[in-house]
């Protein structure tokens, strides 16, 4: 084939169908005489359930069946990828409030929705454990729950400089545009499910195990997914329930969760409260890191949020000191959102390294600087790659970090602060495969289950095949949302392109192969011809050391892997408010070789963005008598609007090619971006009013009252 | 949400008898929506009042500026006439909202929307009381999260607060609210125009509007002020309620005020004018110095609950930054 460069700044391959509404999503499914479903939830957060009166409810227009728990299969207890363990009908505890108690189904959405209004739900409520009154305990299981490197004791006792503080944020939901939903339909033994998902591979041992039926009958197909950020990562109840109602009716069920219903039926990043103490000798050199996490779980289901990551990994203390506790209430169950671990531990260390600098009397870069990790801080592998002093330095200079003085403090009633943070994320790699098609046309088709959540993974995975096979990406097409085409990693946890990405190089330059040893790569399309062969069909994987299915930082391999990156911000802050603006943010970063700098780009001004939020305005608040959250509404939920968002986000990567990684030299970005920022503005806003605000979001009130 | 029966109304006429029929109106839509969906209100007819022309423009009558109850809140915000005589009703309709429902949400409507209060917002069945949804049950808020309840005019039925941002503008230009019922027309004051819990004993009661009266319009006096100015705070710039907002119009001699008006938002179930503040404010040196302790000394007289002590200060100085701009002071 001939040597093809293909600009890497292609727009998006869906970009199309999705401005002009093609696109379709699992919810546009319509199966011949599907139902709609509509859960209705306990109302209360803590109880037992006497009983649900679903008469009324049955006998409305359009309602075709209230099913209860004596309608439904008994449900065996579940284990990951599933996010809960117990499923909701498995017995008459109420656990949290919304925990689905009937399910109506309808002709219609509205006739399922006026079900829903009838069903009278009996129950008898207890006082709901609220966040700060839950039973603390140790985090167990398979999670990094305990990290101890060194003497934090004797590094304490001789520090020079301390800093003991307390970091809090909100819990906060992902709130994805397109809702969580499913669409079931069998065909006798056969289930077919159209699904909102991130990793629809996962769906079916979940699906197989709560329903006892056989994993090679299910078949899952997603669609483009409305957006996920971790929400659409693990399995939900609703996918299962959607199964269950289609086979107890008969019918095909359509269970798309109603904006209210997310709040509860799927998870949410929990409430954090981290507690950061370092240890440093006069000059801001660290001596000790000790960090203790406590996240919220549900009553009975776990989810840790392993935030003490971020000090595992960043800094060279010779003495380390990790622990990771949750605290039980009565919700649902969390997950992991955008951007997990790191996102929370870089929140609490971050600001931790600026009040360190501020004690010190140094820049909070120089102290950055001085406490770089030439090697893993945890176990002292070398780095896969690491541009993160680069970074630093090129983040600086676009925003003129060191020169930040000689700027105006004022802007008409804005005092303006400056701050910055490191921003990191681990590489979590998954296995995977992907095929790739050349056919005598010259046409490529690319197949691999991966999924589209919006982050332009399907562009990126055409244009490495159209690199690898030296034709035009307008010639490729893919294939993806599909459990019968070639497994392969989740769509979650920054690792798609990486992963998948490489597979699909290796399936391409199979495809170069077997052209070789047929001796046609000379001029391979006239050859196929001539050799009357349509199509040739390459396989490629993306393999880990020890076929582990799952890594987080280059285990099994001689190299420590992470993401790295710098964040400046400029904030402006109304004294007589308290009310914050974002005015321009530079942010750098080190993740390998990126395959699109028009998606990359976007990916990390959508987590700064991301980040302004939850450093700003995001906050689901549990209601402290009833124990349900407050508001289950979008109009009570401040997410960052267009006119939050200063033009000048500036973001640039530093030019790398990590082959310890993956085949094509990249490493993750999707999460990276939003690491960092939020201690960044913190630091901002003690810079421009001088008042330090460790509780996220940094509302108004905090800021003025501070 | 259950059926309800629609009909259009073809005259002013037409649509109060069928409010004396207990039909709900309808003209953009933005508000009623969400009680039907959360099951706020439930009503049997909804009556459309959108096609109505006449209730729709904006005029000079004489001394008065008209805006008919139909006008959308973008077509107020971007009028040269409203931006010349009523600059304060015009900059809090742009700062309502989002562009999109501006375009559809009118001024009629507007100062009906009911309360934001999360609690008062549960989908039905109600989780909590709420003596607004369910009279006599109680309110939630008081010992709940109430860091967006009231600091005036408050009880402990009821701590909601008023959202409009037009109405805090309007009641701060002394408009007057022009309604129509079956006795006929008649105007009311949109300083008075909302009820507080104080004064009415019932959190359900919220307007001097009768369940068989429409709002046609509103008349905004016009000349005398010299500057206005709407100061909207929230924690995102658009698309957002105001967590305080505070309308003022001042007239000048040389850099003394003459005359000023001022009235605090989403403080209380109504706009919150200062009175004794802008008679102390006459004679007042137009700047920061002056204004502050008279503000200060005004805002004394509010009472917040356990969690929203900031609102004070809050609005105090939102208060002091509206009189400021209005003034032309920096």
């Amino acid at each position: 084939m001939t040597e093809t460069h293909v600009d890497p700044a292609v727009p998006r391959v869906e970009g199309t169908l999705k401005l002009t509404g093609a696109a379709s999503y699992a919810a546009d499914r319509r199966p011949e005489g599907v139902l709609y479903a509509v859960l209705v939830g306990a109302p209360v957060a803590a109880g037992r359930l006497r009983g649900v009166d679903a008469d009324a409810a049955r006998a409305l227009p359009g309602v075709a069946a209230v099913l209860t728990a004596t309608d439904l299969p008994e449900f065996p207890e579940l284990s990951a990828p599933s996010a809960v363990t117990v499923m909701p009908f498995t017995d008459d505890r109420i656990r949290y409030e919304g925990q689905p108690v009937a399910i109506v189904l309808g002709d219609s959405i509205e006739a399922a929705e006026a079900g829903r209004s009838a069903v009278v739900v009996d129950c008898e409520p207890e006082a709901p454990v609220v966040i700060g009154s839950g039973q603390r305990e140790p985090a167990s299981g398979d999670d990094p729950v305990v990290f101890d490197k060194g003497d934090v004791d004797a590094a304490r006792a001789q520090a020079a400089v301390r800093i003991e503080q307390t970091y809090v944020q909100a819990a906060r939901h992902h709130h994805a545009m397109e809702t969580s939903g499913t669409v079931a339909q069998w065909d006798g033994d056969r289930l077919t499910l159209w699904d909102s998902v991130q990793a629809s591979a996962t769906v079916i041992p979940v699906v197989s195990s709560a329903l006892s039926v056989d994993a090679e009958n299910v078949r899952v197909v997603a669609p483009h997914t409305g957006g996920g950020f971790g929400s659409k990562g693990f399995i939900w109840p609703h996918e299962i329930l959607a199964a269950a109602a289609a086979r107890v009716a008969g019918r095909p069920v359509k269970l798309q969760l109603r904006r209210s219903d997310q709040f509860s039926s799927v998870g949410y990043q929990p409430w954090m409260e981290q507690t950061i103490r370092l240890a440093a000798d006069a000059d801001g050199v660290l001596l000790g890191v000790e960090h203790e996490v406590i996240n919220n779980a549900g009553m009975v289901d776990t989810h840790v949020e392993p935030a003490t990551e971020a000090s595992k990994s960043l800094y060279a203390a010779p003495s380390i000191r990790l622990r990771q506790l949750i605290e039980r209430v009565s919700l649902n169950v969390p997950t992991p959102m955008r951007a997990p671990v790191e996102g929370p531990g870089l929140w609490a260390l971050e600001s931790a390294m600026n009040e360190l600098a501020e004690a010190v009397g140094v820049d909070p870069l120089d102290i950055r600087l001085a406490n770089f990790a030439e090697t893993s801080p945890a176990d002292g592998r070398p780095w896969s790659a690491n541009g993160l002093r680069a970074a630093y330095e090129e983040g600086a200079r676009r925003y003129g970090w060191r020169e930040r003085q000689s700027r105006p403090r004022h802007d008409g009633p804005w005092r303006i602060g400056h701050g910055m943070a490191t921003c990191s994320m681990g590489s979590f790699r998954f296995p995977g495969a992907a095929r790739v098609r050349l056919a005598r046309d010259g046409s490529v088709v690319v197949e691999s289950n991966v999924h589209d959540i919006g982050s332009g993974v399907q562009t990126a995975l055409s244009q490495i095949a159209a690199e690898e096979l030296g034709v035009p990406l307008d010639r490729v097409e893919i294939r993806w949302g599909d459990t019968d085409l070639p497994r392969t990693g989740p769509t979650y946890g920054s690792s798609t392109t990486m992963g998948t990405g490489s597979a699909v190089a290796a399936a391409a330059r199979d495809v170069h192969k077997q052209l070789a040893d047929l001796g046609l790569d000379a001029d391979p399309l006239d050859a196929m011809e001539r050799a009357d062969i349509d199509e040739l069909v390459g396989e490629g994987a993306f393999a880990l050391p020890d076929g582990a299915q799952m890594n987080g930082d280059g285990q099994g391999t001689p190299y420590a892997m992470r993401t790295w990156g710098a964040i400046f911000v400029e904030v402006g802050v109304d004294p007589d408010f308290g009310v914050l603006r974002l005015r321009r943010a530079v942010g750098v970063y080190s993740a390998g070789r990126i395959v699109n700098p028009i998606t990359a780009r976007a990916q990390m001004t959508g987590g700064i963005i991301w980040g302004w939020g939850k450093a700003t305005m995001e906050e689901s608040d549990q209601e402290p008598v009833y124990g349900r959250w407050l508001a289950k509404n979008l109009s009570n939920v401040a997410v960052p609007v267009n006119a939050d968002i200063p033009l000048d986000l500036d973001v640039s990567f530093i030019d790398e090619f990590d082959e310890a990684a993956s085949l094509i030299g990249a490493r993750g970005i999707g999460e990276l971006g939003a690491t960092g920022v939020d201690a960044a503005v913190a630091a901002a806003v003690h810079d421009a009013v001088g008042v330090r605000v460790r509780d996220l979001p940094i509302l108004p009130w905090k800021v003025l009252v501070g | 949400m259950r059926d309800f029966a629609y009909a259009r109304a073809d005259s002013r006429a037409s649509a109060v008898e069928a409010l004396a029929d207990r039909a709900a109106p309808i003209a953009g839509g933005t508000e009623l929506l969400n009680w039907l969906r959360l099951g706020i209100a439930a009503p049997e007819r909804i009556v459309d009042i959108g096609g109505l022309d006449e209730l729709h423009g904006i005029e000079r009558r004489g001394t008065e500026l008209y805006i008919g109850a139909l006008t959308t809140l973008n077509e107020i915000g971007e009028d040269p006439l409203v931006v010349d005589h009523a600059g304060a009703l015009a900059s809090a309709c742009l700062q309502a909202a989002s562009a999109q429902v501006r375009n559809r949400a009118t001024i009629g409507g507007n100062v009906l929307q009911r309360t934001r209060c999360a609690y008062f917002r549960a989908e039905e069945p109600m989780p909590w009381p709420c003596n607004k949804r369910s009279p006599g049950s109680g309110c939630a808020a008081l010992a709940g999260l109430h860091e967006r309840s009231a600091i005036f005019g408050w009880t402990e039925d009821c701590v909601a607060v008023q959202p409009s941002d037009p109405a805090v503008a309007l009641a701060a230009l002394d408009a007057q609210v022009e309604v129509v019922g079956p006795a006929g027309p008649r105007t009311i004051l949109m300083s008075e125009f909302h009820l507080t819990p104080h004064e009415t004993g019932d959190p359900t009661r919220e307007t001097q509007l009768g369940p068989d009266e429409l709002i046609t319009g509103y008349r905004i006096p016009v000349g005398h002020p010299d500057g206005q100015a709407y100061v909207k705070v929230r924690e995102r710039a658009s698309y957002e309620y105001a967590i305080v907002s505070a309308a003022a119009a001042v007239t000048l001699v040389g850099n003394q005020i003459a005359t000023a008006r001022v009235a605090l938002g989403s403080v209380a179930m109504r706009p919150w004018r200062l009175p004794g503040a802008e008679a102390e404010l006459v004679g007042a040196q137009m700047d920061r110095a002056a204004i502050q302790p008279i503000i200060e000394s005004a805002m004394s007289a509010a009472l917040p609950l356990p969690h929203n002590g900031f609102k004070v200060t809050m609005a105090g100085n939102a208060a002091v930054r509206a009189l400021l701009a209005a003034g032309g002071a920096r």
